[in-house]
């Protein structure tokens, strides 16, 4: 289909800002008499904090005032899981503990260090299996994991149980979870080759560009709030709760957010955003809470660790008979997520096995939170199974591109333990294009040639992450300069998804776009509720909602058009800002013309009667403080039907040193299936951004924490070791399917997670290639590691463990 | 103290001779005084963006904290505050240095260019700038103002680098997106606007 602005390039409107570096963060703003809050975090991995005394600290000059876990729960801190405000029982290494304000940092870190902090230490541990030993430390007060609705419990498994799952077998412990479709035991039977295994996926940190700093002051009763996050408006809604402030009363700022990844899409991520609004309420000032490095890494989030056991039958033809998964997730110091059941779930989707078992227990560890990481779960399992294929095609006697391509979901499959429907699923299409555009058939004439001390190896792998939500809403407004007005609350976490959502509204009216504004950045701008900017979700939710809102503006100006210049709604159309009568097009009016007498005559035509009954509570809110201000289009986004799937395919070629155990990218290629692409350059981006991150996950991030004491030893850029411009390679080629998936109006799918699995499953592959078919079972795959297996170490020399040198 | 010194006299004084400023330094050799040991100068001169800038200035104090909070000149990021992100790179005599890993006082003598110095008097962007727009360099862009520096500290030194010599010039600057390919379209775009 033709369109005007889908599908084109353009210059979102904050990127200007972002290279002259005049748009703002949330540490850029400044307030008269702002002071500035430092926190004491804690030093111990697990302990009780018994006293507090600040008198020393509180009457040195310049020191304003002190927050505590008592002054935020006054009754009691929540007995859960999750980040806290502020807390007095610490699970891990620099959870803030209290917080100061002061005239000046200086001041501030001062104070701090006259405060005396007594603590009860509790036992600890930094490894889920040791947890679960019978004498192993609980990381939480009241157990080592967290049951749904029923509270902290302790999960113990047999000194044996523990010891045989490190030597590489099938656990035998009862799981917390099991969800299982198909015959297993006949699926494996139909297998001529199975593969079984244990694997360990590290945790790493999230490591935003922006550290989580926030800004706070309170005035006329309202709470203003500048912070960074991945959405807008669902996180000032989320927000608003943690703090206590009615929705009404806050305003949320957020012009730009320096990174997400995951964990500033909700509130309950960032709750330390309440430590500026709370601590400004009770001292009366506007505070800056400036965080540091270190401090976000700790309460900065980071991907669940894995440690599991993995059995993959395949028939002789290559067909996936069955896949049994067992995982025990490392839920940090604060909880986790549902990365091992993604895992279970991504590999039922990608590869279609006949039969599919998923068996889990997630553990708490005195280390990092663990939360949303950029495809959680389907990109941790991407780089464990895609080796497992190339394995078994080799063992078959099937390419290792066939073998993709028979597993392969398309429209009309279903996929995970659910066996939900896709919307659609161009994944072939995807496959022929990467294979075709990588030219992989002819480089395997290249396959595992060396070159002195360098061999070649090439890799293939798929990305999946679900990737639409619904039922949100949509606003855009009109005045009588006839500009289109999107009133957006996706939040600019730097896809330009919330730009690019724009265009759905645009194409709609058929508005030029340098007549669109972008009403976003501040929610007293009024923006509807969206769904969190999380899960590669923007693209689907936020282009239904746009197009409904447009769609009943459209409809509101045919009424308008029909009424003053006679004839039937269906009579007229619209072109060139104008709506016009189809049969004659100089009898109409510009779109100016409509709305102002659309603001005349106000009720719905200004929001001021018949709205949509569904709105969430954040847009009934929004739209009754813009009733009556202008012309109003507004809709409610129903449910849709489906799983609308984003998928990734790339191809990698590498040179691997078996002397020095490092490798160089060659070559790569990552292909989209989106469904329609809405703007090209961004989909660029997401594909080589999430090829950084797949790089990160195969190659390098990991935790790494001191068992001794549990002190985190890789807070910074360089231990974690992000991928640099060295990393990569010299350039990524990117391409897309671009067909139309039929639950969208525009067609349009999310990408954002699988770019990186597919390139994460690539590389690993391509590692595994250029080594013969070994498989190490973990991410990432470092340098020692290749060099100790070179060597003929057995990766079981080092334990099957968390937050260790191995996982 | 000298008598007959008044803080008037002593300012006038140092208006008739031609000194910018007043500076601690400057007072206690007016008064014939020793400094103190350990005196480190407060009130220094620094050259940022073409433009001389009295500043009060901690002995400790880094460069990029004189940057951001005392002039405002918020486009120099802090993303680490310890020298691995390079987020907060300005250019210093063309070379592109860590503001938050350098101390203020050690640049007194030198030309200071942040990215809020790099647009032309009618608000054209520098071509870095330019190129960056029209390839959608940035992402997040949190660590765009220290790309752009390190791009045009490159550019100043080779004007027409390859991909890859690039890539290593600006090998210093984290890109947590991972909007690296972006960045080097974005460098080789420059090489073209700036002919």
């Amino acid at each position: 289909m033709a369109y005007m602005h889908i599908g084109k390039d353009f210059t979102p409107p904050d990127v200007p800002g972002k290279v002259t570096g005049r748009i703002k963060y949330a540490e850029d703003y400044t307030r008269e008499g702002m002071v500035y809050a430092r926190l004491l975090t804690s030093p111990i991995p697990h302990a009780r904090v018994l006293d507090i005394d600040a008198s020393e600290a509180l009457a040195m000059d310049g020191v304003f005032g002190i927050l505590t876990a008592d002054d935020v729960y006054p009754d009691g801190e929540p007995q859960s899981t999750g980040l806290k405000i502020l807390t007095n029982e610490p699970t891990l290494v620099g959870e803030p503990i209290l917080a100061l304000a002061a005239v000046d940092e200086k001041t501030a870190e001062t104070a701090i260090a006259a405060i005396s902090v007594t603590f009860e230490r509790l036992p600890f541990v930094t490894d889920p299996l040791d947890s679960l030993q019978p004498d192993g430390a609980d990381a939480y007060n009241g157990g080592n994991t967290f049951v749904f609705r029923q509270g902290f419990a302790q999960e113990k498994w047999t000194a044996d149980q523990v010891a045989s799952f490190r030597a590489g077998n099938e656990p035998t412990a009862e799981p917390q979870q099991t969800v299982a479709y198909g015959d297993l035991e006949a699926a494996f039977s139909a297998s001529s080759y199975v593969y079984e295994g244990t694997f360990t996926n590290a945790g790493y940190p999230h490591m935003s560009m922006e550290p989580r700093s926030a800004m706070a002051y309170w005035e006329d009763g309202k709470l203003y709030l500048y912070g960074g996050s991945q959405s807008l408006t669902a996180f000032a809604d989320g927000i608003a709760g943690i703090i206590g402030v009615p929705k009404e009363d806050l305003v949320f700022i957020n012009e730009a957010t320096g990174g997400g990844f995951g964990q500033r899409a909700r509130a309950g991520s960032v709750p330390v955003y309440a430590v500026p609004a709370k601590l400004s309420q009770k001292i009366n000032r506007p505070v800056m809470m400036r965080t540091t490095r270190e401090e976000e890494f700790t309460i900065g989030g980071a991907r669940q660790g894995l440690t599991g056991w993995i059995k993959v039958g395949f028939k002789p033809d290559g067909v996936m008979a069955a896949c049994d998964l067992w995982i025990v997730s490392d839920n940090g110091g604060k909880g986790g997520g549902a990365d091992a059941y993604s895992a279970a779930d991504c590999i039922s989707v990608l590869y279609q096995a006949d039969a599919v078992r998923f068996r889990g227990t997630a553990i708490g560890t005195n280390t990092a939170h663990r939360g949303a990481q950029r495809g959680p779960g389907q990109n941790q399992i991407a780089p464990i199974i895609s080796p497992i294929l190339d394995v078994a095609a080799d063992e078959l006697g099937v390419s290792r591109f066939d073998i993709r391509k028979i597993n392969t979901p398309m429209t009309g499959d279903v996929g995970g333990p659910q066996r939900t429907p896709f919307t659609s699923a161009y994944m072939p299409e995807a496959l022929d294009m990467a294979s075709a555009q990588f030219g992989w058939e002819e480089r395997q004439s290249r396959r595992r040639q060396t070159n002195g001390s360098k061999v070649i190896g090439l890799g293939i792998g798929q990305g999946y992450h679900n990737a639409g939500r619904s039922g949100m809403d949509g606003i855009v407004m009109m005045g009588a300069d006839g500009r289109l007005k999107v009133h957006n609350g996706v939040g600019n976490l730097g896809t330009y998804s919330y730009a690019a959502v724009s265009l759905a509204a645009a194409e709609v009216l058929k508005m030029p776009w340098d007549r669109v504004d972008i009403i976003t950045g501040r929610t007293d701008l009024h923006l509807p509720i969206t769904s969190p900017q999380d899960g590669s979700n923007s693209i689907f939710t936020n282009t239904r909602t746009f197009y409904g809102a447009a769609q009943d503006m459209l409809a509101k100006m045919k009424e308008i058009a029909a009424n003053e210049l006679g004839g039937a709604v269906e009579d007229y159309d619209i072109s060139n800002e104008r709506v016009h009568q189809i049969a004659d097009e100089t009898i109409g009016m510009s779109f100016g013309e409509v709305a102002a007498i659309g603001i005349e005559l106000g009720g719905k035509y200004t929001g001021e009667a018949e709205l949509p009954e569904e709105l969430a509570e954040w847009t009934q809110i929004a739209a009754n403080r813009l009733a009556g201000t202008g012309f109003m289009g507004i809709f409610h986004d129903p449910r849709h039907e489906g799983n609308p799937p984003g998928f990734t395919v790339t191809c990698c070629e590498i040179e691997l040193d078996k002397e020095t155990g490092k490798f160089e990218i060659l070559d790569m290629i990552s292909i989209a299936e989106a469904g329609t692409i809405m703007h090209p350059k961004g989909m660029d981006n997401q594909l080589v951004g999430g090829a950084v991150w797949g790089i990160g996950l195969s190659a390098l991030e990991r935790h790494l924490y001191d068992p001794q004491n549990g002190i985190p030893a890789s807070t910074g850029y360089w231990q974690s070791k992000v991928p640099t411009y060295l990393d990569c390679p010299l350039k990524i080629d990117t391409g897309w399917v671009d067909l139309p998936d039929p639950e969208n109006p525009v067609g349009a799918r999310g990408i954002g997670e699988p770019s990186q699995g597919s390139v994460s499953a690539a590389l690993t592959a391509a590692i595994t290639d250029a080594l013969d078919g070994h498989i190490f079972g973990a991410s990432p795959i470092t340098t020692d590691m290749i060099l100790n297996h070179i060597a003929g170490t057995s990766e079981e020399s080092v334990p099957l463990a968390q937050n260790n040198f191995r996982g | 103290m000298n008598p007959k010194l008044t803080r008037r006299r002593f300012i006038k004084g140092v208006i008739a001779s031609g000194a910018a400023a007043t500076t601690t330094a400057a007072w206690y050799s007016a008064t014939g005084q020793e400094k103190p040991s350990g005196f480190v100068e407060r009130l220094v001169r620094i050259n940022v963006n073409g433009q001389v800038r009295n500043v009060d200035v901690e002995p400790q104090e880094t460069l990029a904290s004189t940057l951001r909070y005392k002039l405002g000149l918020t486009g120099t990021k802090l993303g680490c505050n310890r020298g691995e992100c390079g987020a907060c790179t300005v250019l210093v005599n063309d070379v592109p240095t860590y503001a938050c890993s350098v101390l203020t006082h050690s640049f007194k003598n030198d030309r200071i260019e942040t990215v809020e110095g790099l647009e032309s008097a009618n608000g054209d962007l520098h071509p870095v700038q330019q190129a960056f727009v029209e390839e959608l360099s940035p992402q997040c862009g949190y660590c765009t103002p220290g790309q752009v520096m390190s791009a045009v500290g490159l550019l100043r030194e080779n004007p027409n680098p390859t991909r890859d010599e690039a890539r290593h010039a600006l090998s210093g600057n984290i890109c947590r997106c991972g909007s690296y390919d972006s960045y080097l379209d974005g460098v080789m775009r420059a090489v073209e606007l700036i002919g």
